[in-house]
């Protein structure tokens, strides 16, 4: 598209662009590194994730920042509009991208010293990488302003939807076998629940970069990877 | 799945404009422009200087038959009357169809005087009820609070935005159909234009209303529908949600965004 008469105008718009693909490197490191933290039940970088969320936290202070000004200073209309709210919008995905990172390394601190089962990580490894390739195609999709990829995105959450569920029962046999790995299984059981939700927000990504270029929503509801949801599940079972 | 709630019914149309071409002279000033008013809307015209929107406006109340050399082709239906035919009374149409200017030009007289001239010229009516109509028209304009107790003091003693609220005043005191708005706030202070955009919007449930701007924001604020004209043809007409969120042409994404060179 071709340039603004004010240039500064392009600089802000720039600006803020860049600002979010700096978010979205920070956030694939974060989760990253919180995952081989946990697999690994390394402190050091679980630590070291801790410590890199407030980065995280300032940029998108900034970018949301930015917008607002953005807005108010040169009064955007459609895609120059739709820039502004789409930044806004994805760097608060990517800020709780963040935070759920930030809990799984939280999470590792907590169950270094508690009885392991190695077997257990097994599938939270496997959501970990479908939710680092949705993270990654949702912030290239952004980037290139390609929404066939961010349509792939949307559709294939569901494979995570899926997953989240068999690690759940999975888990609930570890427990089951022996109690002392409550614990330890339930801290995973929370990772599980947080890649998952990480998936969630790429999924949002994916709908605000459709939103970004062509100034309308998915239509429907996004396709679910459960037949039965666990968590109705389990209240049925409770009542 | 269709049903009767879903089909939308096509609003009345008050003006229709077809074809119509206009020449200053040897200039051709709009091409082929076709497009609607629809009755009771605001319909806004926007596009960067020179692009033909205040001409088309001049065409609506027949404004260019002041200037010799000034020429219309086409037609412009005034519930379904053309209004070019040189048979029209051009006197009784501008009576249907009023125009307030980008600077306000109260008339050097009482600001009773700026309103019961428009109405004498067309009517004769007693003083009581001229007085009736007056204040009708200056409460239709929302500037009745601020002028009743100086009716008969200068209109030019007012403020730019009340100056300009009397002018609109003036229009709606002989009861047209249509009016035509000129960049009416291009003169005015942020509070006068406020004042002028709430009048608009409450003008719009009794007259259809056509309106030249060169504020972008305010054509998104005031208008239900948009004209994006250029080098005098009409580039994109739709409803102004959709021209200023995703509009079909190119031209009017540029415009719009500030990118256009």
């Amino acid at each position: 598209m071709s340039d603004h008469i004010v240039k500064s105008y392009d600089r802000d718009l720039e600006n803020m662009g860049r600002h979010i693909s700096e978010m979205g490197g920070l956030a694939e490191k974060m989760l990253a590194d919180s995952m081989e933290a946990l697999i690994g039940l390394d402190s050091t970088l679980a630590h070291r994730v801790i410590a890199a969320d407030q980065r995280l936290d300032a940029l998108h202070s900034e970018i949301e920042e930015s917008a607002v000004l953005t807005i108010a200073r040169r009064q955007p209309l459609a895609v120059d509009l739709r820039e502004c709210i789409a930044a806004i919008r994805i760097s608060g995905d990517i800020e709780r991208i963040g935070d759920l990172a930030k809990n799984i390394a939280k999470r590792t601190l907590k169950i270094v010293s508690e009885l392991q089962v190695s077997r257990a990580a097994v599938g939270l490894r496997s959501m970990h990488e479908i939710a680092a390739t949705q993270l990654k195609d949702s912030l290239d999709a952004y980037a290139l302003r390609d929404i066939d990829r961010a349509r792939m995105v949307w559709e294939t959450d569901a494979d995570l939807d899926a997953l989240e569920d068999s690690v759940f029962r999975d888990l609930l046999t570890f427990m089951m076998e022996d109690p002392r790995n409550i614990t330890f299984c339930t801290h995973l059981l929370f990772c599980s629940k947080n890649l998952e939700r990480i998936g969630d927000h790429t999924t949002n990504i994916a709908e605000t970069v459709v939103y970004l270029v062509t100034g309308e929503t998915f239509p429907g509801e996004r396709p679910k990877g459960r037949g039965v949801n666990y968590v109705e599940e389990a209240g049925e079972g409770a009542q | 799945m269709t049903n009767a709630f879903n089909v939308t019914k096509p609003h009345p149309v008050k003006v229709s404009v077809r074809g119509l071409n206009f020449y200053y002279g040897s200039s051709h000033a709009l091409k082929s422009v076709s497009l609607p008013l629809n009755e009771n809307k605001v319909t806004a015209f926007i596009g960067p200087s020179g692009c033909g929107k205040s001409t088309l406006l001049r065409v609506l109340n027949r404004m260019y038959d002041l200037y010799p050399g000034h020429r219309a082709e086409g037609e412009v239906l005034l519930d379904g009357e053309n209004i070019l035919d040189p048979a029209i009374d051009v006197n009784a149409l501008r009576a249907r169809v009023g125009m307030v200017f980008q600077k306000p030009t109260p008339f050097p007289m009482s600001i009773y005087d700026n309103i019961a001239f428009g109405i004498k010229l067309y009517e004769k009516l007693p003083v009581a009820e001229l007085d009736v109509r007056v204040e009708q028209a200056l409460r239709g304009a929302a500037l009745w609070d601020e002028v009743k107790d100086k009716l008969h003091t200068s209109g030019l003693g007012l403020s730019g935005g009340q100056q300009q609220r009397l002018c609109i005043a003036r229009s709606v005191a002989v009861q047209p159909e249509v009016i035509l708005f000129d960049e009416p706030c291009s003169a005015l202070d942020p509070i006068s234009t406020a004042k002028v955009e709430e009048l608009i919007e409450e003008l719009a449930e009794e007259y259809t209303i056509a309106i030249v701007t060169h504020n972008m924001q305010q054509a998104v604020r005031v208008s239900d529908y948009t004209a994006f004209m250029y080098l005098g043809e009409l580039i994109e007409f739709g409803q102004t949600d959709d021209i200023f969120n995703k509009p079909a042409e190119k031209r009017t994404l540029d415009y719009i965004t500030g990118r256009f060179g």
